[in-house]
């Protein structure tokens, strides 16, 4: 919480430099380099297909990537694994949410502690209240099977049981796929609300206004690589990205 | 068949269907969280009743040289592992572990006469024998391979048996055992004889099932299983590595297996082979379940067991024949009934 203390400094999280990743002899990102410090938010816009998700599953070590991740001051070697960086704080919510589709929202939740609790902190139903905390429909659903819940409940479930885990980094990935905007603003508005407890997010996104609003700072990916960044509101007035990502409010 | 026939036939299908649906569950469990078909399941069985056996007779059992061996190979792999990655703090810990806990075992066998030991304790040298060489077995075969398909998996199963076979062979040598019986006790109901070591079979059987039920559904690391076996990507970035979860199933499999060829073998003689069978058996219960439901799994391997029992009374030639037979229309009726949804 020292960042907090403090908000003339700024503590860098993750610091990314020249990373590649490619499948094969395809390269799908090339030469990236990012910085995300804590209680920050920052989104990385982009079409489909430029890479954004490749970029967070390289990041929390599902993909090999070259180059240099320095996470938590300390710089990641080859040994890198998706389990060491979860039981250092990085904890991705994935695009398809990968729930626990037969099992109740309880247990999911609690799965969410899981590393915590292997790590020897019993905290987990303390974790739980808070998560409810933040949201309350979870609270309500939570004997219900994640496979039968809505598909905003089930972003918010894939979120809770993210912050299960207390993570110092959260990669989000896709948020407002598949989501009615009313339930995709109410996304974004817990979005914001996490950044006040001292998370940093890294927020990958389509839906280009919504992430530009709620961010701090902002990438514009295309075609692996970044073409474009600064602090997002300097970006939603940016021309370029108005042109390609934002569109003029009445022309479609 | 008069009914004094067909109520001690179905006792003994009962007792051996119990066995069975045991075996049926733990051959689902590691199919469920680690796509392995483990066909050495069989072999833990033998291992069990044999090790049992051997130390009953005063002889020091051949498993404890197999646990030194994949202890001390382990501990090099390991030990090789966290010297490139500069974790030296790891390497006392690896050898205590692999190395150090075997020899303890090992020293402690060769002070004392084992014979001379009440059974239950008998009992659990046996299974600290047995069990370890599950998630030994694999974090030597089948961690490295973890990624690739079902069938390289189903090949390195067979490896995997054919040499425990073998192995077997060396250590216990072709004779059979049987251990004695745990309780004298027996039951009159009717005109029929209810074996005390029968009832036990199965009060042991359904109390393991109750403790296994309990263990997914309440504890945080059987949930952490049933959780990869449903989607291993979603529990990989829970923390939940596929390591973990696969020395655990394994460890699970080879307790199961350790412990049922305790359980039976007061009642059959084993031999280092009789696992496979035993495997097999609860194999076509687990088939029976689409490797997937536990209480299908079960019931199915009960069935089995009375469907030999009876059989082998009908008709004790084609004994087998009938029981292995029973997979065709159990994998037909499957087929059939299957729907092939698209996953998401």
């Amino acid at each position: 919480m020292n960042a907090l203390d403090n908000p003339g400094e700024k503590v860098v999280v993750l610091e990314v430099s020249s990373l590649s990743v490619s499948y094969g002899k395809v390269d799908a990102l090339h030469g990236l380099a990012l910085k995300v410090h804590r209680g920050e938010i920052v989104t990385v816009i982009g079409p489909n297909g430029a890479g954004k998700t490749t970029l967070l599953c390289a990041l929390i070590g599902l993909l090999p990537a070259r180059g240099e991740i320095v996470y938590l001051g300390e710089r990641q070697g080859s040994g890198r694994s998706v389990e060491m960086l979860v039981r250092q704080g990085m904890t991705l919510v994935p695009e398809k949410r990968e729930l626990f589709a037969e099992m109740s929202v309880w247990d999911n939740l609690l799965l969410g502690a899981f590393d915590r609790y292997r790590a020897g902190h019993r905290d987990q139903l303390e974790t739980i209240d808070e998560v409810f905390d933040i949201f309350p429909r979870l609270m309500e659903r939570r004997e219900q099977m994640a496979g039968t819940l809505s598909g905003g409940e089930r972003q918010m479930l894939a979120m809770g049981r993210a912050l299960m885990a207390k993570p110092r980094l959260l990669l989000l990935d896709e948020p407002s796929l598949g989501l009615a905007p009313l339930v995709i603003k109410e996304i974004f508005r817990t979005i914001t609300q996490l950044k006040k407890l001292g998370v940093a997010i890294l927020l990958v996104e389509q839906n280009a206004r919504a992430a530009l609003q709620v961010a701090d700072y902002g990438y514009v990916l295309e075609t692996g690589e970044l073409s474009l960044e600064g602090p997002s509101r300097q970006l939603l007035t940016d021309p370029r990205v108005i042109e390609s990502y934002l569109g003029l409010g009445g022309r479609h | 068949m008069n009914l004094q026939i067909a109520l001690l036939l179905g006792q003994d299908g009962l007792t051996n269907g119990a066995i069975y649906a045991l075996l049926a569950l733990a051959l689902v469990l590691v199919f469920a969280v680690t796509r392995v078909i483990f066909i050495p399941q069989g072999e833990f069985v033998a291992f069990g009743a044999l090790t049992l056996a051997s130390l009953q007779a005063g002889k020091l059992p051949g498993t404890i040289w197999l646990l030194l061996a994949l202890g001390t190979l382990i501990a090099a792999i390991e030990g090789s592992l966290a010297m490139r990655r500069r974790q030296f703090r790891r390497i006392p810990v690896i050898l205590l572990v692999n190395c150090g806990v075997p020899l303890l075992l090992a020293g402690g066998l060769a002070a004392i006469s084992a014979a001379t030991l009440p059974l239950p304790v008998q009992v659990l040298l046996a299974l600290l024998l047995v069990v370890p060489l599950g998630p030994m077995i694999y974090r030597l075969a089948y961690q490295p391979v973890a990624e690739a398909s079902v069938l390289v998996l189903l090949i390195v199963s067979v490896a995997v048996h054919v040499t425990l076979i073998g192995i077997g062979l060396l250590f216990f040598g072709a004779e059979g055992s049987r251990t004695p019986s745990f309780t004298d006790v027996s039951f009159e109901i009717g005109d029929t004889l209810l074996q005390g070591q029968t009832l036990l079979v199965v009060v042991a059987s359904v109390v393991l099932i109750i403790v296994l039920y309990l263990f997914f559904e309440r504890t945080l690391y059987g949930k952490a299983l049933r959780a990869t076996a449903m989607n291993r990507t979603g529990a990989r970035l829970m923390g939940i590595s596929g390591t973990l979860a696969g020395m655990l199933s394994f460890t699970l499999a080879a307790s199961i297996g350790a412990f049922s060829g305790i359980l039976i073998s007061p009642i059959t003689t084993i031999y280092y082979d009789s696992g496979f069978l035993i495997g097999l058996k609860g194999f076509v219960g687990a088939i029976i379940g689409g490797l997937a439901s536990y209480p299908v799994a079960a019931a199915g391997a009960i069935l089995v067991g009375l469907l030999e029992s009876y059989s082998s009374f009908w008709a004790s030639a084609f004994k087998e024949v009938i029981v292995f037979t029973l997979i065709i229309p159990v994998l037909l009726w499957r087929s059939l009934k299957a729907r092939h949804v698209e996953e998401e």
